[in-house]
């Protein structure tokens, strides 16, 4: 019997050679899409023997196995494409680089030419290594679904060249979609995506690669006291901040400060980084009065500076600013930053919550439970309709009690 | 055995048994009362091996058809949107009986409301269809 422990160390593992041994397979000029099932069916096959006749060379046998696959699939597919079977033949050394295989594989999977949802999904099964079962259950879809969907994703790819340098961007984009998709599931997507925004930073000196992993590290490091044993939200001000978890952000830190040291004064730090400082600020304050807004709204005027119309093209940076706004500059000041995006979000219940919190900050304690409630009618989410209700009701209470 | 959707309304349905203000007007405690209730009843649910599913639905609701050829979707927000029915939400249950859905049904109304006395809102029950045909 083995613990645990052991088979979950086993199978982290055994996914990390995933993106490895896959962008073998294709650089050798396998068809991605055939390639990338017989792996699957490699790793099933190894959770299946590998317990009881652990391999020498784990990455070789996944490669023998997968290539063993396809042969079989080509073979049982048509005798005209018959070709001779080898054993797994290492690639030109200059490709074997680990970090090099998996940014190739994150290329791959996040072909521009893809749908946001495909890419997330061939992103986490072809560089993740996740069973199709897994990424189901992470986006509450049946197993069906989701396995036409990567089919039908790995298709669109077929015949296109995968041997181009692909946008980064794009990439950095897919590994947030995967971190906010969220932790819900049986399938922590949060720390997959820090697992591998990790494995990206390997690969690339791009400091927006390294704010992205430092961003992620800053949230995710307050995510235990996010919510309350019952499964209520605990907004940032009201956390018990000896639950976040202090070496996470010491982590975070530390990518930050080697992504900013990479900048130059012609090359300004990037959206990642920036929404990563203000992360750090946050929880560098030991309580939330001690919160460097000053410093935040600094970097929020950074952050609205990256694109031209900022109302239109990033209204969530403007919606961010008006609170750093309203806590330096006063509650009028940060109401009046978020009247510009009535016209943009003002059908959302993000605009109607930070009103919300903006009318509480200025003492206004009915026209914010008023907000509250248009808040909570717009929610798409049960836990924040919830939270925006409960506020509603306390506001509401509390003014009714300062009036009296 | 058969399934059940145990469905909530935002409005529409029987007269209501008493007025109340919507949920954002309670006092304080009420709310928690009431939204402890509700996950006590997903608690319930699991426990007792009847659970299948249980979903909310914002209130945003738009009637679409088809616009005919060559022409966009018609939509609507619906002809009297203030008393036409608009579903809130649902909890499946996979039960013994017509009578177990009705039970349940009967315990999810009891709901703390205002006050913290039972709402007595109005469930609507409906059977699920089987997909698979029966064996007499």
């Amino acid at each position: 019997m083995i613990d645990e422990s052991t088979r979950q160390l086993d199978e982290g593992a055994l996914r990390a050679l995933v993106p490895r041994v896959l962008a073998g397979l294709v650089r050798r000029g396998e068809d991605f899409d055939a390639a990338e099932d017989a792996l699957q069916e490699a790793l099933l096959e190894a959770l299946r023997v590998w317990p009881e006749h652990p391999p020498r060379d784990p990455r070789a046998w996944l490669a023998t196995v997968a290539t063993r696959r396809l042969v079989d699939a080509r073979r049982s597919e048509a005798a005209r494409h018959r070709r001779e079977e080898a054993t797994y033949s290492e690639p030109p050394p200059a490709a074997t680089e680990e970090g090099d295989d998996t940014l190739f594989m994150l290329f791959c999977c996040c072909h521009p030419d893809l749908a946001p949802a495909s890419q997330v999904a061939l992103t986490l099964r072809a560089v993740g290594g996740l069973t199709t079962r897994e990424i189901a259950d992470a986006f509450y879809v049946p197993e069906a679904t989701m396995a036409q969907r990567i089919s039908r994703t790995k298709r669109a790819l077929h015949g296109r060249r995968l041997d181009q340098p692909g946008d980064l961007a794009v990439v950095l984009r897919v590994l947030y979609l995967i971190y906010t998709a969220g932790h819900a599931g049986r399938v922590d997507l949060a720390r997959e995506a820090i697992r591998l925004a990790r494995q990206l930073t390997l690969a690339t000196e791009e400091p927006e690669a390294r704010g992205l992993l430092a961003l992620m590290l800053l949230n995710h490091a307050r995510l235990p006291a996010r919510l309350d044993s019952e499964g209520r939200i605990v907004t940032l001000d009201r956390q018990d901040r000896s639950l976040w978890d202090t070496r996470e952000i010491a982590e975070g830190v530390r990518v930050l400060q080697s992504a900013l040291a990479r900048q130059t004064e012609e090359r300004r730090p990037g959206r990642y980084q920036i929404e990563a400082a203000i992360a750090a600020l946050h929880d560098d304050a030991a309580g939330a009065e001690e919160t460097d807004w000053p410093q935040i709204l600094a970097w929020y005027d950074d952050l609205v500076a990256l694109t031209d119309d900022p109302v239109r093209q990033d209204p969530a940076a403007v919606l961010g600013r008006a609170v750093a706004v309203g806590h330096v500059l006063g509650a009028a000041a940060g109401l009046r930053e978020t009247d510009r995006l009535r016209e943009v979000l003002g059908e959302r219940h993000r605009w109607h919550a930070v009103r919300g919190h903006l009318r509480e900050l200025g003492g206004d304690l009915p026209a914010a439970a008023t907000a509250y409630a248009e808040a909570a009618r717009r929610a798409t989410n049960v836990a924040e309709r919830d939270h925006l209700v409960r506020r509603a009701a306390r506001a509401r209470a509390a003014g009714l009690r300062s009036s009296a | 055995m058969p399934k059940y959707l145990l469905l909530k309304h935002y409005r529409g349905g029987p007269e209501p048994h008493h007025p109340f203000p919507p949920m954002d007007q309670w006092a304080p405690e009420d709310v928690e009362a009431h939204m402890s209730f509700l996950r006590h009843v997903s608690e319930l649910l699991q426990e007792s091996g009847e659970y299948v599913d249980g979903q909310a639905l914002t209130p945003a609701q738009t009637w679409v058809r088809y616009g005919g050829p060559d022409a966009a979707p018609v939509t609507t927000d619906g002809p009297l949107p203030e008393t036409s029915d608009l579903v809130a939400g649902w909890y499946m249950v996979d039960v013994e009986s017509h009578e177990r859905a009705v039970e349940l049904a009967a315990y999810i109304s009891s709901e703390p409301g205002p006050g913290g006395g039972p709402l007595y809102e109005w469930i609507d029950v409906r059977e699920v269809m089987s997909g698979t045909p029966s064996e007499d």
